[in-house]
């Protein structure tokens, strides 16, 4: 016969084991970061004519390398293009000069769409708050068709 | 012809009063709470037989279905060269769907028959009379203990489950198959969203926890008491929860994940 302090032992670890799982869910599944609020990033925003198949949480890479993400999509009124804010990491706060350019890249061929930031030569470097105006957009494959076949037809 | 019209009839009345009175049942479980937590001890007990003496079939099925989806996830992205998103299929599948429908179905066949078991016996053996000839509730002393133990301890099964899977999956996939290792959980915590998938799926869980204990002690309760009404209600218990869980696991699916 079970004794009533086994049970309570027992249904005690099995109480501690379940939320030891929660927490292995939490940080190590769905990678649920403390790093990323709002502290430790800063917003810069840029402006793109496609943003092709980008999504919100989309990672922002500087050689490769992921330096931010991205925070929400919004359609820009004035201009009718796309304005995508960005959340870098405060590591790089200061040290993207205002040339910087942001393009709209697919890492391999089926997958997810990112943007890559390449720097440029500028003295001057962007603040919180502020643009990225050297954006390409993003490929998007029926106007390179398009393309290809307007080719085509010229010659 | 009057009287298969009349068959036809009863039968459907007898459904429709059987769901009133599993409803009724529901109800007064539930709001027996004040009377659970007056006696703790037979909440825990509850929570043992079960919770913890199903530990076992969970973990071993998380493992082994973590393993396959290693397995076959591997063997498919590997021609699209996608291998690195092994993390994300195994973690997203386990974690939406698997685990919360899985833990449901084995709690229903483990835990559910059991309480039916149980319940029913003491019917017949009429333990829930005589409980009643003495003063005591049988549906706030036997019935909503079964309850909430069984609403408290699927969710956790439900979680030591994706972790296990996830796990397996890590076994095969990085161990085994060779898949880097730092693509498998970098890949995984790119996609998984806390609130989107962890906690849908924990949701999920609870919702499937309520229905199948709640077939489950209402068909103990609510049986022929004899051995073969018995048998019959725990066969019931295991078939309606099933189908519950499956059936509901759609309807939750679309709710949660239907919006494109």
């Amino acid at each position: 016969m079970m004794t009533t302090r086994w049970i309570e032992v027992s249904v005690g670890a099995f109480v501690v084991a379940a939320g030891l799982a929660f927490l292995v869910l939490a940080l190590k599944v769905s990678g649920l970061d403390y790093n990323t609020d709002e502290k430790s990033t800063y917003t810069v925003y840029a402006h793109f004519n496609n943003v092709g198949g980008l999504k919100p949480r989309a990672k922002v890479t500087m050689a490769g390398v992921t330096i931010g993400r991205v925070a929400s999509i919004e359609i820009d009124s004035k201009w009718y293009d796309a304005k995508v804010t960005l959340k870098i990491d405060n590591s790089m706060k200061g040290k993207l000069s205002e040339d910087t350019s942001a393009m709209i890249l697919t890492s391999g061929l089926l997958g997810e769409n990112y943007i890559g930031l390449i720097v440029g030569a500028e003295e001057n470097m962007i603040q919180d708050g502020g643009e990225i105006k050297d954006t390409q957009p993003a490929l998007v494959l029926e106007d390179l068709i398009g393309k290809f076949l307007s080719s085509m037809g010229k010659e | 012809m009057v009287a298969q019209l009349q068959q036809i009839g009863k039968r459907v009345l007898d459904i429709v009063a059987g769901l009133g009175r599993s409803a009724q049942l529901l109800i007064a479980a539930l709001l027996g709470i004040s009377y659970v937590l007056k006696n703790f001890r037979l909440l825990v007990k509850q929570v043992y037989v079960t919770g913890v003496l199903s530990i076992a079939i969970i973990s071993v099925s998380g493992l082994f279905i973590g393993m396959v989806l290693g397995l076959q996830g591997y063997s498919i992205l590997v021609d699209f060269g996608a291998e690195d998103a092994l993390g994300q299929m195994v973690a997203l599948t386990l974690l939406r769907e698997l685990s919360p429908v899985v833990a449901a179905l084995l709690f229903a066949g483990r835990a559910g028959s059991a309480l039916t078991a149980e319940i029913g016996l003491m019917k017949a053996t009429e333990q829930l009379a005589s409980m009643e000839m003495i003063g005591v509730d049988p549906v706030k002393r036997v019935i909503a203990p079964r309850l909430y133990a069984g609403i408290i301890s699927l969710p956790l099964l439900c979680i030591i489950f994706s972790v296990i899977g996830v796990w397996g999956g890590m076994l095969v996939g990085v161990e085994w198959l060779g898949v880097f290792d730092g693509s498998y959980w970098g890949n995984m915590q790119a996609s998984v969203n806390f609130g989107h998938d962890v906690l849908n799926g924990v949701v999920k869980s609870i919702v499937f926890a309520i229905v199948v204990t709640w077939i489950a002690v209402f068909q103990g309760y609510d049986l022929v008491p004899t051995s073969e009404g018995i048998s019959r209600a725990t066969t019931k218990t295991v078939v309606h929860g099933s189908l519950a869980v499956l059936g509901l696991d759609f309807v939750l699916t679309a709710l949660m994940f239907g919006d494109f």
